[in-house]
């Protein structure tokens, strides 16, 4: 089956991008502005990949969809439901209620009614208090008086032991037939108040996933696609949709993500740094193991704070649309930009805003629009705005390096026809051919993940075994997810040991992917 | 003067820098300071020459795990439930909250505790930094006991330990605290206004709010956050002694567990004025040392911060990773924290390090400031 075709979607705020592949060939590639309903877009994207390549619809093996929907979603605040929030914890917990750090607008929308019961566990797995069951039916009583079908249930040390939440769930099922839940122990991770705000987002989005996720379904059975289709996670990674459904906050930020996989399956580069160039922005990040480097820290959705695997990603305000001005005796590009109206507003296309398009243009290294309406500008200014774009680059690229030995840069996006000349810092710098679509690239080569993030006894288990446990555990995942179980690998292994606790605690968590099990069934 | 909501997030990032890569994510104690000023108002915060030399004053802190800190938040009561035991025993009614460690999350939960019970917080901590242990205050090296300490867990169980030495207050609470959960609130070094005067290191928590109030404006007005910074410290009564002592990129990094202890240690690969060179930052919970070979840098009790080097934030050791690109900030600590008895309990030799201590404006005489 290495000829399987496979299609990939990006769905940005900006365009839709596709491209069809077959094994690593790239048979066709489709760019066009978003659709304001999603599924006009992708349809279109499809049809034009299908006809330009000549490939029946029943041939595709496999759809493979990246979306910034959710996010977009959950940032503006359109289209969320009303969340009962359930946390299993008391005594514990009462000096932060949930929903504390949230910015009031999202608060308004998404608060339906905050409950803090008796439970959760202490770091060990000993219960802090067992849930009682009256207080649970009469929260979920109080949650459908409200008016409220969906519900996030979070508790202490979840991650260690996940029963109470599941005890939880079954009696807020038996209160309210139908409601939609999110278990906070589904999301992983230590850190109760990032692990609760992530379960409340999801079950905020949980409508409105059924609704994306079936107008996907139906683009495709419109085309006659009988192919499964997938959609990309944050990680580089693929959920299919019924885990969409479940968990559409693992799509957040996953368009990064797919233009720097893109980026390492294009130029071959495992271990490379990729700068995605836009129209409005640069996102400069850093690929190990053909994977994007994580972010360390706790990441801002929207104002709220989640722990969520988020790729390290810098973003600078250049991109093909970027306005230069001159400064006194300086010439400044952006971080104010036309956008998506540069096809209308940049010199070379008629318009009267000068932008770094315009300026690659009229110092000769770019063939975009008309040139001959930028023939007027100073040779000076030009000159000095491509060395400040190229300043801007370098710096960024600077900012993502490990270490002080040149790198090699793998430059992807609409906006890269900006850079032409080598950059300092860079020992190899790589533009490959269809460094436009990189991101639906990334979609369409991407795997699917396994993961484990959980507390472990050492003294009990001895490291060996301990971590020989969550190696499986995430093995396991990742098979689940739809992995071909012969290629799981594990990619990412990492032990915190915790401090001023004895017994040896240790957090290991532990990332297999693998690829997916295509048209082998 | 009062901290109100608007002040909190200021103080949250002075504290973490004073934490010098310890101390706990003063995020949670944030949170729990907001919710405790929007149920009771803004927090009173007093001169210690405002307190009476008879008036009673009891430091506050939670102790244990910052992994557990951040599932297991306190329910607020329970922090009441120590003092009001502290109360009893001492059959005398507290008239102010102190601070004992203003690195970290401790700088703020002396406020959620005194805004919950009406009393106002004196400026001013045991460190002026962070600490790993309770005998390394300077309320124990000018002779103020340990003991009696209370400690207390989410169902308000109190327990209170009686011990001549603040060592003994040490070993035998943090046993305690594990079984406890690996976190709990805590009690100790209860004291009156007279002694406080004599021990504090004074005016920290402004000293905090000012820190992260620069910080904040300068990023705002696009400025440079950490000459700002410097610029605020050398205005300061103990920290004027700063010096950017390198600037890099984390380059290899060396963590491991002993007995509870986070040890380990960070190599920084110069960069721009530091190129060519090599820096690295031993630790224990917090910096303890940084060397340039076999070059001391600076040195514990001075403060040693490691900084985000475009933003200033302040990045703990459990933040560290590989690829960062850092300033490290060397600051003096105050001249109480300094003298021989204070160095006898937390000076390079209480961390088992092999130099002398050695302060970081004679070590840097050429440095900025």
């Amino acid at each position: 089956m290495s000829q399987t075709l496979k299609i990939g979607v990006d769905v940005g705020g900006t365009n839709t991008d596709a491209v069809l592949l077959r094994g690593r060939e790239v048979l066709a590639e489709h760019k066009a502005p978003t659709s304001a309903d999603v599924g006009t877009g992708i349809v279109r994207a499809l049809r034009d990949v299908l006809a330009q390549a000549q490939a029946p619809a029943d041939q595709i093996a496999g759809v493979m969809i990246g979306t910034t929907h959710f996010t977009n979603a959950f940032v503006e605040g359109k289209e969320l439901s009303r969340v009962g929030i359930l946390r299993l914890a008391a005594p514990a917990t009462l000096s932060v209620r949930p929903l504390a750090d949230w910015p009031q607008h999202l608060i308004e929308v998404v608060g339906g009614h905050a409950e803090i019961v008796n439970g959760g566990y202490n770091y060990d797995g000993r219960p802090i208090n067992p849930i009682d069951h009256t207080q649970i039916r009469r929260t979920a009583r109080e949650f459908r008086a409200r008016g409220v079908r969906a519900v996030a249930i979070s508790s202490v040390f979840a991650p260690v032991n996940n029963s109470q939440e599941e005890e939880a769930a079954r009696i807020v099922s038996e209160e309210l037939p139908g409601v939609k839940l999110t278990l906070s122990s589904e999301l992983g991770r230590i850190g109760l108040i990032e692990r609760e705000n992530a379960a409340i987002m999801n079950s905020a989005l949980l409508g409105m996933a059924q609704r994306v996720v079936g107008s996907f379904r139906q683009a495709l059975v419109d085309l006659g696609i009988r192919a499964p289709f997938f959609i990309s996670q944050n990680d580089g990674t693929m959920l299919a949709p019924e885990s969409v459904v479940r968990f559409p906050v693992l799509t957040f930020a996953s368009g990064p993500t797919n233009s720097m996989r893109g980026a390492a399956f294009l130029s071959g580069a495992s271990d490379a740094l990729v700068m995605d160039i836009g129209g409005t922005t640069t996102d400069a990040g850093a690929l190990v193991n053909g994977f994007p480097r994580e972010s360390s820290i706790a990441v801002d959705i929207g104002g709220v704070r989640t722990n969520f695997r988020m790729p390290d990603i810098l973003s600078i305000g250049l991109g093909g649309g970027s306005l230069v001005v001159a400064d006194g005796g300086r010439v400044r590009v952006g971080p104010q930009s036309v956008g998506y109206r540069i096809l209308t507003e940049a010199l070379v296309f008629g318009g009267s805003r000068l932008t770094a398009t315009d300026i690659a243009v009229a110092a000769g290294y770019a063939q975009i629009g008309d040139r001959g309406r930028v023939s007027h500008l100073d040779k000076k200014l030009v000159a000095a705005a491509v060395e400040e774009i190229h300043r801007l680059a370098e710096e960024a690229l600077d900012r993502m390096k490990t270490s002080a030995a040149p790198a090699r840069v793998v430059l992807v996006g609409g906006g890269s026809v900006l850079i032409h000349r080598d950059l300092s810092g860079v020992a190899e710098l790589t533009v490959p051919r269809q460094a436009g679509v990189a991101n639906a690239i990334g979609a369409a080569i991407a795997q699917v993940s396994g993961e484990v993030d959980r507390i472990f006894s050492y003294d009990k288990l001895g490291r060996d075994q301990a971590l020989e446990e969550a190696r499986a555990e995430a093995v396991r995942g990742a098979v689940g997810a739809g992995a071909a179980a012969d290629t799981v690998n594990v990619v990412d292994v990492e032990e915190l040991p915790l401090q001023y606790l004895p017994g040896s605690a240790v957090r290991i968590r532990v990332k297999a992917v693998g690829d997916l099990a295509l048209g082998e069934a | 003067m009062k901290i109100g909501l608007d002040d909190v997030e200021d103080l949250a990032r002075g504290a973490a820098i004073l934490g010098t890569g310890g101390g706990g994510d003063p995020y949670i104690g944030s949170l729990m300071l907001r919710q405790a000023i929007r149920d009771h108002g803004p927090v009173d915060l007093i001169d210690v020459e405002a307190l009476g030399d008879e008036d009673f004053a009891v430091p506050f802190a939670m102790m244990g795990a910052p992994t557990v800190l951040v599932e297991k938040l306190p329910n607020g009561g329970e922090m009441v439930a120590a003092l009001r035991a502290m109360e009893r025993y001492r059959r005398e009614q507290a008239r102010a909250i102190l601070c004992a460690e203003i690195g970290g999350i401790n700088a703020l939960l002396p406020l959620v505790l005194a805004v919950r019970c009406g009393l106002p917080v004196v400026d001013g901590d045991g460190m002026g930094r962070a600490f790993p242990q309770l005998q390394m205050v300077t309320y124990h090296i000018f002779g103020v006991p340990a003991a009696p300490l209370v400690m207390t867990d989410e169902y308000s169980n109190a327990v209170l330990f009686e011990c001549a030495s603040a060592y003994d207050v040490e070993r035998l609470s943090r046993s305690l605290v594990v079984a406890m959960g690996g976190g709990a609130n805590i009690c100790l070094y209860p004291m009156h206004g007279r002694d406080a005067k004599r021990s504090m290191v004074r005016k920290t928590i402004s000293l905090a709010l000012g820190l992260g109030r620069t910080v904040r404006e300068a990023r705002r007005s696009s400025g440079d956050p950490l000459g700002a910074l410097l610029a605020f410290l050398r205005t300061t009564p103990y920290y004027q002694h700063c010096r950017v002592l390198f600037e890099g990129k984390t380059l290899d990094l060396l963590r491991e567990t002993k007995a509870g202890w986070a040890l380990g240690r960070v190599v920084i690969d110069g960069t721009g004025s530091c190129a060519g060179r090599r820096l690295e930052v031993q630790f224990q919970n917090e910096h303890l040392v940084a060397r340039e070979g076999d070059r001391v840098r600076a040195i514990v009790p001075d403060l040693i911060a490691v900084l985000d080097a475009a933003t200033a934030e302040p990045i703990t050791t459990e933040a560290l990773k590989y690829g960062q690109r850092v300033r490290l900030l060397g600051i003096s600590a105050a001249p109480i924290m300094r003298s021989d008895a204070a160095l006898a309990v937390f000076g390079p030799q209480a961390f088992g390090l092999p130099y002398p201590f050695t302060p970081v404006e004679t070590l840097n005489p050429g440095g900025s400031g």
